[in-house]
């Protein structure tokens, strides 16, 4: 019969040699193998002591940047929540009062911001929908926890600290 | 003359007894952590490492949790042999050692002599082999009493394994017996007593076939049909929880460690090492009996390690495989073993 393609490759079934047979050759070569294992390094890394470096672009858990005098960035326009596959994020936005124009960059903010780090996929989505630049994707990952509550990060979670953002004004 | 029986007799009989069923079942148990350090170790990981320094509590933790686990009897399975089956595993992996010698016999002060083996009698390579094909029923009632097909199957196959392998494992241990003359376990290990006079130089073939076929008796590795048929599908351990398929699993270790004893015995002179005669003529001489001691579980271990390195380098055996390794393979091998054997002796050594 004609070959269609040119990818067979023809099995050889050669009867086995006497060497072959007696299984004792092949045994003592492999047996060879694995004891040259035995002192080649170990490759596991002992986990909580020693962490693997995550690459720069790692999606981890998410965080709500202020820009550099110390507002928060995050508008409450929902793009994150619309782009979210597992509808995963939720929030309410709220008027700036008159006083509070150093906490917040424009007229809207986010009064409640909720993430559900169960239903996130950590995608990334979020963070390229983002027309503010307010949701950042980390090199940490969630941490477990007991109680599925635990696990809805309110903004308080979220959002960066006040003093490393003016620090990194200054 | 008959064996005088008293009380001082029974309870050192009783003291020997009691300290190599300890030894037995700690030495299983750490050959569990053992195997799979040894696993690790030959795939480039660590092995257990979190229950203890080094994971050393690590078979305390199993033992703990069969025990935790619930004791499931199924409904219509035949109580009495369901419960019979893994205690007849373990009492058949002990009974074996009872005809070791572990050390030379150490003379009290008061002139009685306290031999280290439990049993001398006059049959004791019968008496081994024996044991060894007691060994099957355990796993035969096993599989039948569970009431499951699978575990019919799965006991069935394993049965007929052990079953074929028993037969080179007698061939090889006649050709064995016509060099020593004697099946008493005390006259080979005594006619051993150095190094060129190990029985591995003299029965090299009839100690490759009893290797194999000790893998195979032991169910395992390349020959663990049984148990990977218990990975896979049933075998005749599948209904079984907590501690009785502890039994059965550590029945297999135990097994493992009396089978290695056995072959160190057999084969590569028992308890004695290298500069023995020395220590005997300085040392007092519990010390003497305490390092013989230590030579034959040091040898014992050997095996041990040997047996779990080659369970993690080779492939298994397909069942006909093994059906034809034993039958078509390693019986006439051991047949012509046999006849090399007779040939020499007549030529040389009559």
């Amino acid at each position: 019969m004609e070959l269609l393609t040119n990818r067979a490759q023809i099995v050889e079934r050669k009867p086995m040699t006497f060497a072959e047979r007696i299984y004792l050759p092949g045994i003592l070569k492999g047996l060879s193998i694995t004891l040259g294992h035995i002192f080649t390094k170990r490759a596991t890394y002992s986990y909580p002591k020693v962490k693997r470096q995550f690459s720069s672009t790692f999606r981890g858990l998410h965080i709500l940047n202020r820009d550099e005098e110390g507002r928060e960035r995050c508008t409450a326009c929902g793009l994150c929540a619309l782009a979210c596959p597992a509808e995963a994020i939720s929030m309410e936005s709220a008027e700036r009062a008159k006083g509070e124009e150093h906490l917040y960059r424009e007229e809207k903010y986010a009064a409640k911001y909720e993430i559900n780090m169960l239903r996130c996929i950590f995608c990334g989505l979020c963070e390229e929908a983002c027309p503010k630049d307010a949701i950042y994707l980390t090199q940490t990952f969630a941490p477990s926890a007991f109680k599925r509550e635990t696990f809805i990060y309110k903004k308080e979670d979220l959002v960066l600290p006040l003093d490393p953002a003016k620090q990194i004004a200054k | 003359m008959l064996l005088a029986i008293t009380v001082s007799y029974l309870l050192g009989k009783a003291a020997l007894i009691g300290a190599i069923v300890a030894v037995s079942l700690g030495l299983a148990m750490y050959s569990t952590w053992a195997e799979r350090k040894v696993a690790a170790i030959m795939q480039d990981r660590v092995g257990p490492q979190r229950a203890g320094p080094f994971g050393l509590f690590q078979p305390l933790a199993d033992g703990l949790k069969l025990f935790m686990k619930e004791e499931i009897i199924p409904n219509f399975a035949n109580k009495f042999l369901f419960v019979l089956a893994p205690g007849l595993a373990m009492v058949c992996a002990l009974m074996s050692s009872a005809v070791i010698m572990w050390a030379p016999d150490y003379t009290m002060a008061d002139g009685t002599v306290y031999p280290f083996q439990v049993a001398d009698i006059n049959v004791g390579i019968l008496f081994v082999f024996g044991i060894v094909s007691l060994g099957v029923y355990g796993i035969m009632i096993g599989g039948w009493a569970s009431n499951n097909k699978y575990s019919v199957m799965g006991s069935m196959r394993a049965a007929s394994q052990a079953i074929s392998y028993e037969l080179p494992m007698g061939l090889s241990l006649l050709a064995l017996l016509m060099v020593t003359g004697d099946t008493s376990m005390r006259t080979i290990v005594q006619q051993q007593d150095s190094f060129l006079h190990m029985n591995v130089w003299k029965q090299p073939l009839a100690f490759i076939i009893y290797l194999v076929c000790a893998f195979a008796e032991l169910n395992r590795a390349p020959f663990d049909m049984a148990e990977c048929e218990s990975e896979l599908v049933g075998g005749y351990h599948t209904e079984y929880s907590s501690m009785k398929l502890g039994f059965f699993l550590f029945s297999e270790y135990i097994n493992m460690f009396i089978s290695s004893v056995i072959m160190a015995c057999l084969f590569f002179g028992g308890y004695h090492y290298p500069g023995m005669d020395w220590v005997q003529a300085h040392a007092p001489q519990w010390v003497f009996v305490a390092t013989c001691i230590l030579a034959t579980i040091s040898k014992g271990i050997a095996f041990i390690l040997f047996i779990i390195f080659v369970r993690w380098t080779l492939p298994r055996f397909r069942y006909d495989q093994l059906m034809n390794l034993g039958w078509k393979s390693l019986i006439p091998l051991a047949l012509l073993n046999l006849l090399i054997t007779c040939a020499v002796i007549l030529k040389f050594f009559n």
